[in-house]
This record gives structure tokens, sequence and C-alpha cells, in this order.
């Protein structure tokens, strides 16, 4: 049966500026993206027929199509569970082009989360059903939620707070190179990491993601029509979606092992199809809404074994010329947090050899979505 | 309910009639109209025995529609926990910092409960100093009162 290995391309990628808040709307911000990555790949939007978002995006099909004057829509998914579905926007529009569906797919994220409300702030809408065991207990936000998962880890494997630090070291290091990243002028300091106030104990202000107002897209089009695009291709290898059997979501503490999380079951996927191993990816992007996730996505995705995950980022291993140079725009935790979708753009910017913190030669990227949610990953190649 | 109300008057100042109270789905009810009862059930498959949390329609297992809520003795560890700072809902910012804790289940340790360690049945969250928490501790669970619903809270065995 052939696949989707290599079938398709991404070639055109935009984003907007990334701060603690823009002007405009989501809306706005979704169609400058667009056209921006449109733009790129050197493609009229009229020639769109495939869109992908999030279930999470406020700006819909109809309002996107019409606004950037879109073609005739035969294909359009949007994936559930927040930051797990940054990566899948991407593989859905990628099976959707290998199977004749579509021909020039664009995925989005726009999100005003800098300026606009905390989601774990509403309490008039109920959260889906885990809620009624968790918040009246007060564990009320994802970093208290990711904050548990992350102490049980640092108490099996001997993980410590150092090991966290080298995940924020790492990315606000490769911020500091991103004149893009909302962290560009901000150094950070072991002194400072040490010293921040706590939100959820183990977890410190560090340990946690930017609040951004931002817009980004890629375009996805046949390995075919990418050789006569404008940019290099940035093919994709491998794509996978992952939920577990009883998974319970961000709240996965009711089945054996709540800290073998859905990357796994990505993973598998998503090395059964390629023709590469966790030994030949150059660079990773790696999605860090929390920096707990990175050990555990390290040890998901094949990198180390259980429980090595934090040691494997001892020795400088994230940073450029490391064992794996992680999160090269500065990720989630420094440069902008649009649900992972920076980290997809900031893939094909490594593979197309433009990176404000280029690997050199990188041909073979890793992209996650959130791990301790149902999520997904993209093994690009150049 | 004049137990309600004592408990509401005595934590009062510290906000926790405020705290969001569980709003139970149709799988959950059993669960809480327990909990008012001050007996702490899960819920059991009727054919093959089976414990399964959160409550759902189904056995994963055996596929029964078949239930039954089984007694459990309210002992278990605590399996990690959390110390929340601001920001956070105003009557949980108030108690801050105060513990979360998971529990697994004596009875069933992969069923593991989030709830709060506190001193006594009828202390407040953030009673217990956060430095006292240990993982694996053993603990008991108690019942209290918060805005009419009675919410499961633990205490350490050994004090």
């Amino acid at each position: 049966m052939p696949g989707i290995k290599d079938a398709t391309a991404v070639v055109g990628i935009g984003q907007t500026a990334f701060a603690k808040q823009l002007p405009e709307s989501e809306k706005t911000l979704a169609c400058r993206a667009i056209l921006a990555a449109l733009d790129d790949a050197g493609i009229a939007p009229a020639e769109v027929d495939a869109l992908a978002s999030y279930t999470m995006e406020e700006t819909d099909e109809v309002e996107v199509a019409k606004a950037v004057g879109l073609g005739d829509l035969t294909f359009f998914s949007k994936v559930g569970f927040g930051g797990g579905g940054s990566c899948a926007t991407v593989a859905h529009l990628a099976a959707a082009v290998a199977t004749g569906q579509a021909t020039v797919g664009v995925a989005w994220r726009s999100r005003k989360r800098g300026s606009g409300p905390r989601p774990w702030r509403n309490t008039a809408v109920q959260l889906p059903t885990p809620a009624q065991w968790t918040r009246p207990f007060g564990l009320l936000r994802p970093a208290d939620e990711i904050g548990m998962l992350a102490r049980r880890y640092m108490h099996e494997y001997g993980a410590t707070r150092d090991h966290l630090f080298n995940v924020a070291l790492a990315c606000r290091n490769r911020a500091n190179q991103n004149p893009a990243a909302m962290m560009y002028d901000r150094p950070l300091t072991r002194e400072m990491y040490m010293t921040a106030r706590w939100i959820s104990e183990p977890l410190c202000l560090f340990d946690n993601c930017l609040e951004t107002d931002g817009a980004l897209a890629c375009v996805i089009v046949s390995a075919e029509r990418a050789r006569d695009c404008r940019q290099r291709p940035v093919y994709v290898h491998s794509a996978a979606q992952g939920l577990p059997a009883q998974h319970h979501g961000m709240v996965n503490y009711w089945n054996d092992d709540p800290l073998t999380g859905p990357a796994w079951t990505a993973a598998r996927h998503l090395w059964k199809h390629a023709d590469l191993t966790p030994e030949d990816v150059d660079v990773a992007q790696i999605y860090d809404a929390f920096t707990p996730l990175i050990p555990l996505s390290l040890e998901g995705y094949g990198f180390c074994g259980r429980g090595e995950g934090a040691a494997f980022t001892e020795g400088g291993a994230l940073e450029i010329g490391g064992r794996l140079p992680l999160n090269t725009g500065g990720g989630g935790l420094s440069e902008a947090y649009v649900h992972g979708f920076n980290l997809i753009n900031e893939g094909v910017k490594q593979l197309r050899g433009t990176s404000t913190a280029q690997v050199p030669g990188a041909a073979t990227c890793l992209v996650t979505a959130g791990e301790g949610v149902p999520t997904s990953a993209l093994l690009l190649r150049n | 309910m004049a137990e309600m109300t004592k408990t509401a008057d005595a934590s009062g100042e510290r906000g926790d009639e405020d705290l969001l109270s569980p709003v139970p789905d149709d799988d959950g009810a059993p669960f809480w109209r327990y909990a008012a009862r001050g007996e702490l059930r899960v819920q059991a498959c009727a054919d093959c025995g089976e414990l399964r949390f959160p409550p759902r329609p189904c056995c994963p297992h055996c596929h029964s529609f078949a239930d039954t809520w089984h007694l459990t003795n309210g002992r278990g560890r605590i399996w990690s926990y959390v110390v929340p700072h601001p920001p956070l809902l105003p009557a949980y910012a108030a108690l801050a910092p105060y513990d979360v804790v998971l529990v697994e289940l004596d009875e069933a340790p992969r069923i593991r409960l989030a709830g709060n360690l506190v001193s006594g049945p009828d202390a407040p969250l953030g009673s217990v100093p956060p430095g006292r928490i240990r993982i694996g501790a053993r603990v008991q669970a108690v019942f209290a009162e918060v805005n009419g619903v009675t919410v499961p809270r633990w205490v350490l065995e050994r004090t």
C-alpha cells in the first residue's frame, strides 16, 4: 500500500509578529499568516483547495476562505486536543494531498493567548468530564496537571530542577538568536531560574511557556508540485497521531503507567513508516508548553530509554552542537506560544537552511505536538 | 444542613465557600451521592468485577453495561502532589499555597484520586505544611462539605 512517505512537501511558511498584545483580531492575523505562507510558496490563494487547523481555532474555514479568496475547497479538517493537534494539521493535509482529495493545503493557527483569556479561568462552561475529579480540589491549570506528572517523574527517575533548567535555557538561548522571538533580548541565567516564583511546585515561572498573540501558517502540496515552487521543498517523510489505550488527557492519572503518554504511541507509528531512526535526526522541535514535556518526549520518541530523558539534557545536549539541538527558534518557552505551530515552521526553516540558529547541514527534523494530550508528530526531511 | 452551615462558616473567611463544586456527569453522579454518605466508592463492572475510574458507561475489558459501586476502605498512598501558587481563581488564590495530592487507592493502585491533604476533616486547604508531604505517605479519606456538596479529602495516617 503506498503511504504518504515523501509524497508531499511543505513549500510555504508564514507568520505574523509575536507579542504579548497585538492590535489586530485573530481573524486578521490568520489572514496575514496564510497570505504570507502562500506568497512564500509562490502559490495564488485561488489555488488552495484544502484547509486544516485546530478545534480550538476561532477563525473558521468560511471566514478564512472568503477573506483571503481561496478557491473551491474539497478537504477541510480540524484536530482536537489543543497543542496536541499541531502536527496533525499538516498530517491531515499530507494525507489528503497524497490520496488526491486536494492539491494545495493550508494549515494555520491564530491565537490571542497573550492578551486574551486564559481558558482555565472559565468556570461558566464546564470543562470536559475529568473536571469534576480535579478542579474542585484546586487542580485548575494545565501547569498543575502536568506538575503532578513532573513531580512523580522526578521522584521515580532522579530528575532535578537543573534538568528542567537545561530545557528552559536551551530554548532561551535559541530565542536570543531569533529577532522574532518574544524573549530575543532577555537572556536567562541559572540564578534567575532557581529564584523564580513558583507557578505550581515543582514548576516555576520559567518551566511555563509564554502567553502570545500571533498567527502562523504553512502550505502543503504534492512532491511533484513542490519542485516548481519558489522555495526548497521540505518533505513530510512520516507523520502520526497518537492516542494510547486508556489515556485520559492531561490528567492521565488512571492507568498502569501515567508517565507513558501519547508520544510513545505516535512514535511507534512515526518510525514504523520512516526510513530513519532517532539517531538520524539532526534537529528537533519538541512541544514545550512545560519543560517536563521535553524529557518525557525524548523518551517517547526513542532518543533515550525510560527514565533517561532528564539525563539526556546534560552537557549541552540540547544546544547547537549538542546531541540533539532543540527548539531552535526558541520554542513555546521563549519564541512564542501559538499552540506549537511555530515549531512546525521552525522545522521547515532548519531544512531550508534559513534558521536564525541554523544547525549546519540539517537534513532531518522531528517536530512534535504536545505530549500529555492526544498528540501528533512529523518527521521532515529535505 | 446544620453541619454544612457550620463548615461553611468556619472556613468562610478563607474563602472556602467560593471553591468550585464538582459538576457531575451522568456517569460520575453516583460517586458524589455515595460521598455525601461518607462512603468512598468506585465503579466496578457487575460482570467481570474490574474497577474503573473515571466512571463510564461500559466496561473496557468485558464490554458489560452492568455496574456496581465498590465500597473502598478509603486508604491509599500519595503518588504525587503539586503546590499551586497564583495566578489562580480568587478562592484558590486566597488559600495558596495549598497542596493537591494524587492518592493511589490500596485496592486499585492505578486509580489515583485527586484531592487535598488536610490536617483534619474540617481543616481548610493548605492546612498541612507542604514540607511535610511525601510521595508514598499513607493517607485516609475523610469527608468535608463545600457549598453543600460533600467531597473527599485526605489526612495522613501517621501525623
